[in-house]
């Protein structure tokens, strides 16, 4: 059994709690205490339908309010898979947790309303999506019910979103008609819709193939921590020297030649540890030791990759930000603290080429900055090299933050397009 | 040639996951501390702490913050399992900060020192210069938990403000924080009760004895069974019965529940909870029942 991480995009409206609702409760990962509790809250609030909503809306002021916050994880399970739910709200401070979900998502969910089609909102979701990479895209048409479960205006939505999506360079596009209200298309394949042939959400969902959506072709390893066992007990440690971290990118064996970054230096991988013991080979998101066969100073925020594919090492970048705080704004000459892989060095802005409106695509020239949830293409300048590739070709290596040096937040998430 | 699937199974990616963020505070922080209480998410968190750094020593101390109303057996594993690791435990005592005039006892037949944990939790912190604190929280655990950040940002005053949350992306944390204020740390945070088990039974973990299926003296309280002991005052009405049960969770004997079980090893609880209809806090946890928020509040005040 793996596991499938998947985003949810829509609001309330879309139906989208409906759908994860149905997904939890079908998947028996809601207990009866918590049906008691959102039941419970439901009538004293009047509300005379069971609001699924309330599952996910954790906090006080969610739930006082009647809106989402912040992106909530949710947990389920099925024979085949465990799924891990990132829910982001529609509404509040859309972009910044649409983002943050999306960001170590295999898949979305963009939640279309049948009678409504393709609104402004579906393609910003769709565009966020796009723009963080998750290399799968499922446009679920609800509320098939409504529309008399027509195939023609399932057939409308299609072609409409699908050449909206040839503009985004979209990854795998998958579209469902469902109700999530009445079960449709979600679990198993409705009766109502026999013009579908295609599979159900959670069919879906259970088969997809997602282990090569890593990169398992460029080989990097960030150095995250060495270790150098002082107190072992074992005599046949006092001289391990070894580098901890997770593999982000590509296969390692024992025997290859491997890089060094920064110093360019070459050498073997002696022994790939673990604590289960060595093992033949490491790929993401595995978390290993590497033993190397010469003494190299290596320390934390280092590469190692292959001699003949190397990330660049780049003080100047090129990024697409998304600026997350509405305590200040990023412009030019702001600077920040960037934290890549396992680097940490400190960015200026040079430069603010546009800013994107998520909503029509269009490139504004003339911004002077980026407000709480605007994102746009920025050039910065980093104090020290960072061992990256584009983002397109590997959000591990091609993603960073920036944290604010006076309130140590974090916020600004970026996406390398050009790394020179 | 057949490709070669690289498919990684649940149990592989969550511990990756969080190696990945042990290591990462280890590298970070200044003066790391691990939570451990005895109880099942705790364990699994010093076995991966165990796996992150070997073969070298987990490079920080596991604390305990001890209410003095643990169950005797939590309390004897704890000290043993320490004693093995040759790790270095620090008991942060409630009765010590009663002593100490910094908290006050609870009276009257509910009275239950969960909450002023939080008190002695924040002192010990403090005293020790922890910057980070590993918790085995888990996001199923509780609502107000599912919006929780791995590394949680905590003020001077120990405090969780869930509205002003720092954005966590890919696997990158932002540890920068000034002095006096802390990172709590949540590495299992996107493990299941299932997934616990589950580990525990593929690494063959050794977990308190009261998990397991016993005979013990108890009595019912608000649809809950609770253990007869000298730390709780029965009512008149309130009639032991020896019953076979086991507890899903570990917490004060005064608060925490124990469910009616047969379940003898590990597999006959991965079976039971695979069936099972409540939550574990549900279940089991009279201090999260209190109202809709309790745990939302207590976790802004500080709590674990």
């Amino acid at each position: 059994m793996d596991i499938l991480r998947f985003a949810t995009a829509g609001s309330v409206d879309d139906g989208k709690s409906t759908l994860i609702g149905r997904l939890l409760f079908d998947s028996k990962a809601i207990f009866e205490d918590q049906l008691e509790a959102v039941e419970r809250t439901s009538r004293d609030r009047g509300t005379d339908y069971t609001d699924l909503s309330l599952l996910t809306d954790g906090l006080r002021a969610e739930r006082e309010q009647g809106i989402t916050i912040d992106v909530a994880y949710r947990y389920f399970a099925t024979p085949k898979r465990k799924f891990i739910i990132a829910d982001t709200p529609g509404h509040i401070q859309y972009t910044r947790n649409m983002v943050t979900g999306a960001s170590t998502a295999d898949l979305a969910i963009v939640l279309i309303d049948a009678r409504k089609g393709v609104l402004e909102q579906s393609r910003r979701h769709a565009f966020l999506t796009t723009l963080l990479r998750v290399p799968h895209l499922v446009l679920a048409v609800n509320k098939m019910d409504l529309v008399d479960y027509s195939q023609e205006r399932f057939e409308e939505i299609r072609e409409e979103f699908t050449a909206f999506a040839s503009k985004l360079n979209a990854p795998d596009l998958t579209f469902i008609p469902i109700s999530a209200l009445h079960g449709d298309n979600v679990v198993s394949r409705s009766e109502n819709m026999p013009w579908y042939n295609g599979s159900s959400l959670l069919h879906h969902l259970e088969h997809l193939h997602i282990a090569s959506d890593r990169n398992l072709v460029d080989v990097r390893f960030p150095v995250q921590y060495v270790i150098r066992p002082q107190r072992a007990t074992d005599p046949a440690f006092h001289d391990y020297r070894g580098y901890a971290g997770q593999v982000a990118g590509g296969v390692l064996k024992p025997g290859d030649e491997v890089m060094h970054l920064p110093s360019g230096l070459t050498t073997r991988i002696a022994s790939i540890d673990t604590y289960d013991g060595p093992v033949d080979e490491a790929f993401p998101p595995m978390a290993v030791t590497l033993r190397l066969e010469d003494d190299i100073d290596i320390s934390r925020g280092d590469m190692i990759c292959r001699p003949n594919n190397q990330p660049h090492a780049a003080q100047e970048l090129e990024a697409m930000v998304c600026w997350m705080t509405d305590a200040s704004k990023l412009s030019p000459r702001t600077k920040l603290t960037i934290k890549q892989t396992t680097r940490t060095a400190r960015a200026l802005v040079r430069d603010l080429h546009y800013r994107l409106d998520v909503n029509t695509l269009h490139r504004d020239e003339s911004a002077q900055s980026l407000s709480l949830n605007e994102i746009g293409r920025v050039s910065l300048r980093v104090t020290q090299p960072l061992f990256v590739d584009d983002y397109a070709r590997n959000r591990l290596t091609g993603g960073f933050i920036l944290v604010d040096e006076a309130t140590n937040n974090t916020v600004g998430a970026g996406m390398i397009v050009e790394a020179r | 040639m057949l490709q070669r699937d690289y498919t990684t199974s649940q149990l592989d990616v969550l511990e990756a996951e969080a190696i990945h963020i042990m290591r990462e505070v280890a590298a970070e922080f200044e003066r790391p501390c691990l939570l451990f209480s005895g109880g099942k998410d705790s364990i699994v968190m010093l076995r991966i702490a165990e796996k992150a750094f070997w073969p070298a020593p987990i490079p920080f101390p596991l604390m305990h913050v001890d209410t003095g109303h643990n169950f005797a057996e939590v309390i004897e594993f704890r000290d043993r399992r320490a004693a093995e690791l040759g790790a270095r435990l620090v008991v942060a005592s409630v009765q010590d900060s009663i002593d100490a005039g910094r908290v006050v006892e609870e009276t009257g037949r509910r009275a239950s020192r969960n909450r002023l944990q939080t008190t002695t939790l924040l002192d010990a912190i403090e005293d020790n210069e922890y910057d980070a604190v590993f918790g085995g929280a888990r996001r199923d655990e509780e609502k107000a938990r599912a919006k929780e950040r791995v590394f949680s940002f905590r003020d001077d005053f120990g405090q969780w403000d869930p509205k002003n949350q720092r954005p966590e992306l890919w696997n990158l944390y932002n540890s920068r924080i000034r002095k006096g204020e802390h990172i709590r740390v949540f590495p299992l945070s996107n493990w299941t009760e299932l997934d616990i088990w589950d580990y525990i039974r593929r690494e063959g973990i050794e977990i308190p004895s009261i998990y397991y299926a016993h005979t013990r003296k108890v009595f019912e309280r608000d649809g809950m069974l609770l253990a007869d002991s000298e730390f709780i005052t029965r009512d008149e009405d309130e009639q032991l019965v020896e019953m076979t049960v086991r507890y899903r969770t570990v917490g004060d004997v005064t608060c925490t529940g124990a469910v009616q079980s047969a379940a003898a090893t590990v597999e006959e609880i991965i079976d039971e909870i695979a069936a099972t209809r409540l939550t574990e806090r549900g279940a089991t946890r009279a201090d999260d029942r209190a109202s809709e928020a309790s745990m939302e509040d207590r976790k802004r005040e500080g709590y674990f």
